[in-house]
């Protein structure tokens, strides 16, 4: 296929095709990361303006990794360290940056949108890197690629998508992709961590977490997002892993060519047994490389010649 | 409508394998020592034939490999849309082998400038050849091949369509009949 487009925003505005040649492309990548010389020089001379306006360990890194590997040239801006905290607005800051000539641009937010409102007044690619509790595309494709890796055929797939739904960019991207390939997902979460825009989406939804994980190829954990807990969300923590944790004891409950994903921070013991963590079903640490490869297709798709004129 | 001109069908093309072949025998290099590189997506396909043909002579197992230029290419900031990528694989070292590169044309060279340095980024070859079916003589770099089944002198515009049994169904190289 013809990729024509200039950002990634979400996984709602791409077609089924366009995800999968995404993937495609990503494995490709993914052997590059293989090579004794990790570099290529499809993005020579080209130049990445990483803006993360929040905290990132995992998503910056691998796409600074991904950048160096493509042999662009990348810069990082924090918010902490930026003029942000003098006042200068997103928009302003972006402008300036590209002001020195820069030719595209990632970025995360705490707002939902923050990627599309750069990527209608910048002339750069622009890449979402999460914003706010909307999307985060790099994510659920990385997580598309891992799965591929494991279950070729989306289509009867049963994935199970266990936590903090409601607060989850991620969850929200990984619906709209399976969505697309019409795979029957579940959700799991206390009623007051799951969201009410659900009528959007063909999904199942299932409190009784024991019910839920046992017949499913794919078990998604979510990261309890902690500073919740002070909101009222749920009543304690002790609670929540009673009630919402993959356990030891119910990890043993579920199919046996399951796999165990977590888009990552883990808070071990919390929503995820460190044991299960490191059982030979996760797949987490691999979820962490295909990212690296996932983001070089992207950049290397998004930055197509005649379509950035 | 005109119709597109064939230039040579399966046996001329195998024919063209078995020269391949016999070339790499005739030469003085250590067939110990050699392996050969096929460019995706044709040139690996004909590197697989013309190994087939040496190992049953030699009784020998010669290392593929095949790559995928697109990452190296000398137009993805000019181009319309940046091509598929596909897995490069060289699953052996590469350093001081005698290396057999194998594509289906021979067009500007570009292609080749791209996979020498492509190779390069896997190690230091001690010498690499260039073998091809056909060879456009339109070189636009200083690189020619050092085999071709055949040297064909036509327009820039024209195109030479390969097709290999493996991935096309059957074997023919045609002439594509100028559009317009």
């Amino acid at each position: 296929m013809n990729w024509s487009r200039r950002h990634l925003l979400s996984i709602e505005e791409l077609s089924k095709d366009e995800i999968d040649h995404i993937l495609e492309n990503a494995f490709s990548f993914k052997e590059v990361l293989l090579r004794p010389i990790k570099k290529v020089p499809a993005l020579r001379g080209k130049t990445v303006v990483n803006l993360f306006f929040e905290p990132s360990t995992r998503t910056l890194v691998s796409f600074s990794l991904a950048e160096k590997h493509l042999s662009a040239d990348s810069v990082n801006v924090s918010a902490s360290s930026s003029s942000v905290k003098k006042g200068e607005t997103l928009l302003d800051t972006a402008k300036n940056i590209e002001s020195m000539k820069t030719d595209m641009v990632v970025i995360r937010h705490s707002s939902a949108g923050a990627a599309k409102f750069l990527a209608e007044r910048l002339e750069s690619n622009v890449i979402n890197a999460g914003d706010g509790t909307h999307e985060h595309p790099t994510q659920a494709l990385l997580d598309f690629m891992t799965i591929k890796e494991t279950h070729k055929d989306f289509r009867n797939l049963k994935v199970l998508i266990l936590g903090d739904i409601l607060h989850s960019r991620v969850a929200r991207s990984l619906m709209w992709g399976f969505m697309k390939y019409k795979t029957e997902v579940t959700l799991c979460a206390p009623p007051t961590l799951m969201p009410l825009y659900l009528n959007d989406f063909n999904v199942k939804v299932e409190h009784d977490i024991d019910k839920a994980i046992k017949d499913k190829d794919v078990i998604y954990i979510l990261r309890m997002q902690l500073e919740r807990q002070e909101k009222g969300l749920f009543p304690s923590l002790r609670e929540y892993i009673k009630d919402f944790s993959m356990t030891y004891e119910r990890f043993q409950t579920i199919r046996k060519k399951s796999i165990i994903m977590h888009p990552g921070p883990i808070n071990r013991g919390v929503e995820l047994d460190g044991t299960v963590a490191d059982s030979k079903e996760s797949v987490i640490l691999e979820q962490v490389t295909n990212g690296v490869a996932v983001r070089m297709a992207i950049l290397y798709l998004l930055n197509g010649g005649k379509n950035n004129e | 409508m005109a119709k597109d001109f064939r230039l040579m069908g399966e046996k001329e093309i195998s024919s063209i394998i078995n020269k391949m072949a016999l070339e790499v025998l005739k030469s003085k290099e250590n067939i110990e020592n050699t392996a050969f590189i096929g460019i995706i997506k044709r040139g690996d396909i004909i590197a697989k034939r013309v190994a087939e043909i040496v190992e049953k002579r030699e009784n020998l197992k010669i290392p593929i490999g095949k790559i995928d230029i697109n990452l190296y290419r000398d137009d993805l900031s000019i181009i319309d849309y940046h091509p598929q990528v596909f897995s490069t694989d060289i699953g052996f070292d590469l350093n001081d082998k005698i290396i057999y590169l194998f594509d289906d044309v021979f067009f500007t060279g570009r292609t080749i400038r791209s996979a020498l340095n492509e190779i390069m980024d896997f190690g230091r070859p001690k010498k690499i050849y260039l073998y091809v079916l056909i060879n456009r003589v339109s070189a636009e770099l200083p690189i020619k091949p050092d085999f071709s089944g055949s040297d064909l002198s036509i327009p820039k515009n024209r195109i030479v369509n390969v097709k290999l049994k493996e991935i096309d169904s059957e074997d023919e190289i045609t002439l594509v009949k100028e559009d317009n």
